[in-house]
């Protein structure tokens, strides 16, 4: 693998970092209402008792945080906090710290949208890719026009129904929440099944939403690579179907459909949030949507930097995948 | 896809030329025709809406309670009184415009950000195209929550504003790849030998051989801005006071309306943004086809 192209995606997961850390860190401070005051504010109206001079108290806990140093010092001390993996504490479930909250809600989180993508990749490609495929049966491309609706329905608006439907109607599966609730989670048979039931439909959300997305891309790239030189040479070679599908149609279509799974993941993400509020689903979109709830901006500043981060990672880790499957990319010197 | 030639520079000419194009578009391709149809009758609904149905009526408290769609409200009442068929006129079209503005705010930015880098090329490209890699790659949604949770939004102009920050990107990535393409092309040399200065031709040589592309970004652009807008006000970030489709799903998750069985509050805004969702995309692949002919299918 090319030195170059490493150290420059490397540069560009770093400034990603450091943008998104910064974009985290700037705009709250520069915007105007204050999150100490607000929250003191809302507390004192929560417990009913006036006390007197609540400045006093604002002014305790903004040196607390220290929130009272200039902007530029705040900024380094958030930077020393950052690495060491310190992101402050929860204002509503104090004194939890932001990194337990976090650590406790992603397994659920990744869990879930890592099964359901990969899924959703794999049967969406193929199916796409058949349609595509001038030899598959007339049958199915009576799929065609499923896909092109699903590709546009955003994630949480297909749960609404699923749940509708397979939850409240039907009662096949559960409405919501990862797990039944008073269940203790241990690590055995009983807690996983049940695990496994109560994402099924979630999944199945994802699945539907993200299965037109791929077979739309792949589609399309199959269409295009059905008139080139190499297909048609390789056709007239005699070469078996099956080797002309899976070896030189989809192996092509492989670069191009990754890339689309990268500029889609900032979608992706975003799409799991909403649907596991939709579903009570425990991982970090819920957690997200409570912080917003009760204005708990350590927490919420917490898991937007952790998802950005995951995102940025999950990309590098694509860039360094892609040499294999597009050996070119690595000579490229732009 | 014919190219601008050194012939039909005037503005006239230039019309003519889109119009022609256009008539071409619409007859040809079915998913245009098809997507476009789709949205205008979202359009209809929203606009149309108020001459045959009373707006007022989404007030809290117009009608009963709770009711299933029945006489007197076609779609039901939701659990504090509004009529759904009102409520639903009255916030379609929020969502369109906050969708049109975000949009359209993205694609300039992006147009921008595309032509001065692929134009001038060298050091000013190479910084923004990794700026514009190093954006693509955050989670939109994320940074609008940040914002829009601190920030009090209190107009969808605002919102349209803080939505387009983050719909640029797209936009600039692939204007930009055909502005390379194009300033290759010999028209471009010929005009730059005649004298024409940097910005004329942009807008004269550029511009005109782009206009499938910007119109395709525009309309990816759009539909990610609906969705954008959809999200926050779904979790509670958007404007209050002003209804969108997004501000109904939020308070149809509010009053637990699903568990109640209230399919009719958040069943009919899922039509609407199925419908529009779907005519937007068909469209857009529509315009994609349009732009790159190689994407059609072989008959």
């Amino acid at each position: 693998m090319n030195f170059g192209y490493v150290a420059r995606r490397f540069l560009i997961f770093l400034a990603t970092i450091w943008v998104a850390a910064t974009l985290v860190f700037f705009l709250p401070r520069l915007a105007p209402g204050d999150p100490i005051e607000q929250k003191v504010i809302q507390m004192q109206t929560l417990s009913g008792n006036q006390i007197g001079d609540i400045s006093e108290i604002i002014k305790s806990y903004q040196a607390r945080f220290g929130l009272d140093q200039p902007l530029w010092k705040q900024y380094i001390n958030y930077w020393a906090d950052l690495s060491r993996g310190d992101l402050g504490f929860s204002l509503s479930r104090f004194p939890s710290r932001v990194i337990d909250e976090i650590v406790r809600a992603a397994p659920w989180t990744i869990a879930l949208i890592g099964t359901a993508t990969v899924i959703a990749a794999v049967i969406g490609s193929m199916l796409g890719a058949l349609i595509a495929w001038r030899r598959s049966p007339a049958l199915l491309r009576f799929f065609l026009p499923f896909f092109m609706s699903t590709a546009a329905i955003p994630y949480f608006l297909i749960g609404l129904l699923l749940i509708f439907s397979f939850g409240l109607t039907w009662r096949w599966f559960p409405l919501g929440a990862g797990l039944d609730y008073g269940l203790i989670p241990e690590f055995d048979w009983k807690t996983i099944s049940n695990m496994i039931y109560h994402a099924i439909l979630p999944a199945f959300s994802i699945i539907i939403a993200a299965m037109g997305f791929w077979g739309l891309g792949m589609r399309a790239m199959i269409v295009t690579s059905g008139g080139e030189d190499y297909m048609q040479l390789a056709d007239a070679k005699g070469l078996k179907e099956r080797r002309l599908f899976f070896n030189y149609a989809i192996r092509n279509a492989l670069l191009p459909q990754t890339t689309a799974l990268a500029l889609a993941l900032g979608g992706v993400i975003s799409g799991q949030v909403l649907l596991e509020v939709i579903f009570s689903y425990p991982g970090l979109g819920l957690l997200l949507r409570n912080a917003l709830g009760q204005q708990d901006f350590f927490l919420i500043e917490g898991i937007v930097l952790m998802l950005i981060v995951a995102t940025a990672v999950v990309l590098f880790i694509m860039d360094l995948i892609y040499p294999i499957l597009d050996p070119r990319i690595s000579y490229q010197r732009r | 896809m014919a190219e601008a030639t050194l012939e039909d520079r005037s503005g006239v000419a230039l019309a003519v030329g889109y119009l022609g194009r256009a008539r071409t578009l619409a007859g040809d391709n079915l998913k245009m025709t098809v997507g476009l149809g789709l949205v205008l009758l979202v359009l209809l609904f929203g606009y149309a809406g108020p001459l045959f149905v009373d707006v007022g009526d989404a007030e809290v408290g117009s009608k009963l309670l709770s009711q299933r769609p029945g006489a007197g409200h076609l779609l039901g009442t939701d659990a504090q009184g509004r009529d759904m068929l009102a409520w639903l006129i009255e916030a379609t079209p929020g969502s369109l415009r906050v969708g049109l503005l975000a949009g359209a705010l993205g694609v300039a930015i992006g147009a921008i950000v595309a032509f001065v880098g692929g134009y001038y090329g060298g050091i000013v490209d190479a910084l923004l195209r990794s700026f514009t890699d190093v954006m693509l790659t955050i989670p939109s949604l994320l940074v609008l929550i940040i914002l829009a949770s601190v920030v009090r939004v209190v107009s969808l102009e605002m919102m349209a504003l803080i939505i387009a920050m983050f719909a640029w990107m797209g936009p600039a990535r692939v204007i930009r790849a055909q502005v390379l393409t194009l300033r290759e092309k010999s028209f471009v040399d010929i005009a730059r030998l005649s004298g024409e200065k940097n910005f004329s031709i942009i807008f004269k040589e550029l511009m005109p051989n782009l206009m499938p592309y910007i119109l395709a970004a525009f309309v990816g652009s759009l539909l990610g801005s609906i969705l954008a807008a959809t999200g926050l006000e779904f979790l509670g970030l958007g404007p209050a006071n002003i209804s969108t489709l997004g501000s109904i799903l939020f308070w149809q998750d509010f009053y637990n309306a699903l568990i109640r069985g209230m399919w009719w509050w958040w069943g009919p805004p899922i039509v609407i943004f199925v419908l529009l969702f779907t005519g937007l995309f068909l469209a857009s692949m529509g315009l994609d086809e349009w732009a790159n002919p190689r994407l059609r299918e072989r008959a």
